[in-house]
């Protein structure tokens, strides 16, 4: 230790009246450095002495200061000044505006896997003694062998090879006891510590007094064996409680584990890398194949197929080309790309992720309600009940036994009661369900949000953006001269690309898709709210509505229009196309029902939940859609304002709504649904409304979520059944219940093993949860 | 009924209010919060067996900073759950775990460990 100056300068506070008593502020510093009582002590006393202080003092603890002082004399750097100019420092916290929840606590980490270490050693003591005292317990049965070694002998030496169980192994159960005990509370702890404490007390005394048992009629019989079992046994349970309770937590640590460690970034025309903590919105990142996108950005140039999947659990790569977000975490495919940074840290997605799942997993459980409120008073009761125990079997058991007799059931009734399997049984469920949702895409807001999706009888879908795409893409393409599509194609698709009309974008999509040659236009003209015109390859074209070519005076064609007629029975916009000043083809434009809309709605159906659609289009578009995808009810036209209404209006027929939308123009609807479910993915207003956020645009995150749901919702009734079951019927059976009916005794031995296998198996059942595969 | 019974039974009675006594009658050690210069209302509390302070008093609508000393190894008090800030956090042992939110409401708010046996509430005023 260093040497302690004895004589330190106060530091240069000039001094001042005092001001008037009752303007003293307290201030907290965290002291570094002090390693025993006397440094303490020295902190505290240079703290008092400094002028403006009015009290100081030091825990060495906590390694904290509480220092009343007046704010007039002093500040806190002042009294910063005071602790460094003793010799010891002061540790400044750094207050973290936006926490950042993708910094895992490595710390925290490593003292967790210290500590089970520290379990795993206590527990193998344990068994290593509990095996030897166990036979040697037995002895007594082999009259022959009890007549070469004396019973005096035997107990003085299985009370020395339990003291170490109870001693090392189990000493943490007394020391927590204890603290509880001082603080007037009681945990499972005082459980173990009061009935192991009991057996190991009785038999110290039939070891040590053994004349005055005989004297009383009673054999001193002893339980070294039980004590030390006892807590063999318990701790096993630990040791695979901690081990499993782990497994819960594992998909966010993975989550979390998701994020880059450095980002390539061009730094005055160099690529250089740097840790990612180092990257700020503005940088230019460069991606290679293969490499993890480091954060948030927009690409810049290039383009890439981007996997996407541990965000939202889509399984197909994402295109990204120029103006694309790009998020953190996420695999590049194919190209090499840059990005302009947005978002850094805890604002990523990944980080807003994260931060969601977390907060899910620290949410109230209606469910729980009862649970919680059992667990307050359960262990005061057990004791009580145990008390009750002992007594009746004292008072009722023949003479000779009773003591031992209720001793023995005593222990066993606390032995046998299992807070833990009711404590554990809801969250250990709701994080691996939530954990399971993220990586699935499926992000539950919490625990209530999971219970309501499990009650879902139907669900109502906003058409656009749900079930279709949401953006018009190209259906059919008409010749309508004899012209090759071939031909045409490449020639409109020039005219669109100057366009940037949604249409125009759907066009060339459609092209690019066909592998239409790219050719250029030149001349281009928009019309507005008619089309466009342009000479390409050498041809005047026109590309628009009716309108357009009948103001261009194109005459009409009987083709065309039978083509045109049946393109808008369709329900679809039609473009038409003209060049040389004929009509040449008409190209059919809708938004597109998705790939997995049908499916998707099929699974939900089969799980006997009620599909119903929602759209703004005309009746006529509303049946068209509905009936591609197999829904029967449908409300058309339905203007933005009244959607909250038509989930109202489902609500009053006694049906439990959930509402799929796009989270945007939907909040209201989403809000007053049962349960909202917002797609599209991560902007905060969807997030704010809906009780779950699809990651993944299609419908096939809804049957997850639905499914995952009712798969949690079951395991946490399993788990609530089996413990409260468990104790209800454990406890009588310990105390002695079924004695008179059929002469059964429950060895607090037995009890104990069930105790540490009850936890264990609601965890497991939990965990079952993890091996939850969605549908399709 | 022998006298060794009679003393057992009414020692038994006698335990047996001793115990709801002592468990379900504990008195509170309320402490209400330190608002910091910076406006942050502070409370250290320590774990260990128990929280104590076991009722805090905060103002609403102002951050609030609870720090945890975990002062204990045992797995009991490991974790600490405040539902209803959607708060559940691992607390190391020896060490301060800073918990931080903002107390928008009025009223009483149970903290809790990872099993609900050991309790303590916030009190937002």
């Amino acid at each position: 230790m260093e040497t302690i100056p004895h004589h330190h300068p106060t530091p240069a506070a000039p001094a001042q009246p005092a001001a008037p008593a009752g303007g003293t502020e307290t201030a907290t510093l965290n002291i570094e450095g002090m390693t025993c009582a006397s440094c303490s002590n020295f902190v505290e006393k240079a703290l008092s002495r400094t002028p403006g202080v009015q009290r100081a003092t030091v825990n060495l603890a906590s390694e904290k200061a509480t220092i009343e002082y007046l704010p007039g004399q002093i500040d806190r750097a002042g009294l910063k000044a005071a602790v460094e100019q003793a010799g010891y420092g002061v540790h400044e916290p750094v207050a973290p505006a936006s926490p950042n929840v993708l910094a895992s606590d490595q710390e925290l980490d490593q003292r967790k896997a210290e500590a089970y270490q520290k379990l795993k050693r206590r527990f193998q003591v344990a068994v290593g003694l509990a095996v030897v005292i166990m036979p040697l317990s037995m002895l007594m049965l082999w009259p022959r062998m009890m007549n070469l070694i004396p019973t005096p002998v035997l107990n003085y030496v299985l009370l020395a090879l339990t003291l170490p169980v109870l001693l090392y192994s189990g000493r943490e159960f007394y020391v927590s006891a204890w603290n509880g005990f001082r603080h007037r509370t009681a945990s499972m702890d005082t459980l173990i510590a009061v009935g192991t404490g009991a057996a190991f007390l009785y038999s110290l005394a039939a070891t040590v007094i053994p004349h005055w048992f005989m004297q009383r009629g009673i054999m001193p019989e002893v339980y070294y064996d039980t004590t030390a079992t006892i807590i063999a046994l318990i701790l096993l349970g630990k040791v695979l409680e901690s081990r499993a309770k782990s497994k819960t937590s594992a998909a966010i640590k993975a989550l979390m584990g998701l994020q880059a460690k450095t980002a390539r970034v061009v730094r005055g025309g160099q690529e250089v890398d740097v840790p990612i903590e180092q990257v700020v919105p503005g940088d230019e990142v460069v991606v290679r194949p293969g490499e993890k996108v480091a954060t948030d950005g927009v690409l810049l140039s290039g383009h890439s197929a981007v996997d996407e999947s541990m965000l939202t659990g889509e399984s197909l790569p994402v295109e990204k080309k120029q103006g694309d977000n790009v998020f953190g975490a996420t695999l590049n495919k194919t190209g090499s790309f840059r990005f302009r940074v947005s978002k850094v840290g805890a604002e990523t997605m990944l980080a807003q992720i994260v931060k969601l799942v977390e907060e899910a997993q620290g949410s109230r459980a209606p469910i729980q309600q009862l649970a919680d409120k059992v667990s307050a008073v359960f262990v005061p009761v057990v004791v009580m009940i145990a008390i009750v125990t002992f007594v009746l079997w004292f008072d009722f058991a023949p003479e000779a036994t009773r003591l031992p007799l209720a001793l023995v059931n005593f222990v066993a009734v606390l032995i046998i009661a299992c807070p833990c399997a009711l404590g554990l049984a809801t969250p250990t469920a709701i994080m691996v369900g939530t954990g399971k949702g993220a990586e699935h895409g499926v992000l539950i807001r919490n625990a209530e949000a999971l219970e309501k999706a499990e009650k879902v009888t139907t669900v109502l879908l906003d058409k656009t953006g749900t079930i279709t795409r949401g953006e018009p893409s190209v259906t059919d393409f008409v010749p309508v001269t004899g012209e090759a599509t071939d031909r045409l194609l490449p020639l409109l698709a020039a005219v669109e690309r100057q366009s940037e009309h949604p249409l125009a974008e759907a066009v060339v999509r459609y092209a690019d898709a066909q592998g239409a040659a790219a050719l250029s236009a030149t001349a281009f003209q928009a019309v507005e709210g008619r089309g466009a015109s342009a000479t390409v390859d050498g041809q005047a074209i026109l590309l628009g509505n009716r309108r357009l070519l009948i103001e261009h005076q194109v005459p009409m064609t009987a083709a065309a229009e039978q083509a045109a007629a049946q393109l808008l029975d369709q329900a679809k916009t039609v473009l038409y196309a003209a060049m040389g000043g004929q009509v040449v083809a008409l190209i059919g434009v809708a938004d597109t029902v998705r790939d997995t809309s049908v499916a998707a709605i099929r699974h939900l159906q089969q799980k006997g939940i009620e599909v119903v659609m929602m759209t703004g289009d005309n009746p006529q578009t509303a049946a068209k859609v509905a009936e591609q995808v197999g829904i029967k009810r449908y409300f058309a036209e339905v203007l933005p304002a009244d959607k909250a209404g038509k989930v109202k209006e489902l609500q009053a027929e006694g049906r439990v709504v959930a509402m799929v939308g796009d989270g945007i123009n939907d909040a209201p609807a989403l809000a007053q649904a049962d349960i909202g479910l917002a797609m599209g993915g991560g902007t905060d207003v969807a997030m704010e409304a809906a009780g779950i956020t699809l990651m993944r645009s299609d419908l096939q995150g809804v049957v997850t979520a639905i499914d995952l749901s009712r798969q949690t919702m079951r395991t946490i009734k399993q788990n609530l059944f089996f413990a409260f079951i468990y104790n209800t019927l454990g406890i009588p059976i310990a105390a002695g219940l079924l004695f008179p009916l059929t002469g059964w005794l429950l060895s607090p031995m037995l009890a104990a093993g069930a105790m540490a296998l009850s936890s264990v198996s609601v965890l497991t059942n939990s965990l079952r949860l993890r091996a939850y595969k969605r549908t399709a | 009924m022998d006298t060794t019974q009679l003393i057992v039974t009414l020692a038994g009675v006698g335990l047996l209010a001793f115990v709801g006594w002592f468990f379900f009658l504990a008195p509170h050690r309320v402490a209400a919060a330190v608002s910091s210069s910076a406006g942050i209302q502070q409370v250290d509390i320590m774990v260990k067996g128990g929280y104590s302070p076991d009722v805090i008093e905060v103002e609403r609508g102002k951050p609030v900073q609870l720090n945890f000393y975990r002062d204990e190894e045992n797995s009991c008090s490991e974790e600490l759950l405040l539902p209803d800030f959607n708060i559940r956090r691992d607390l190391a042992p020896f060490k301060t775990t800073a918990i931080e939110f903002l107390p928008q409401q009025a009223g009483t708010f149970a903290f809790t460990c990872g099993m609900h046996m050991l309790r303590g509430s916030l009190v937002v005023k």
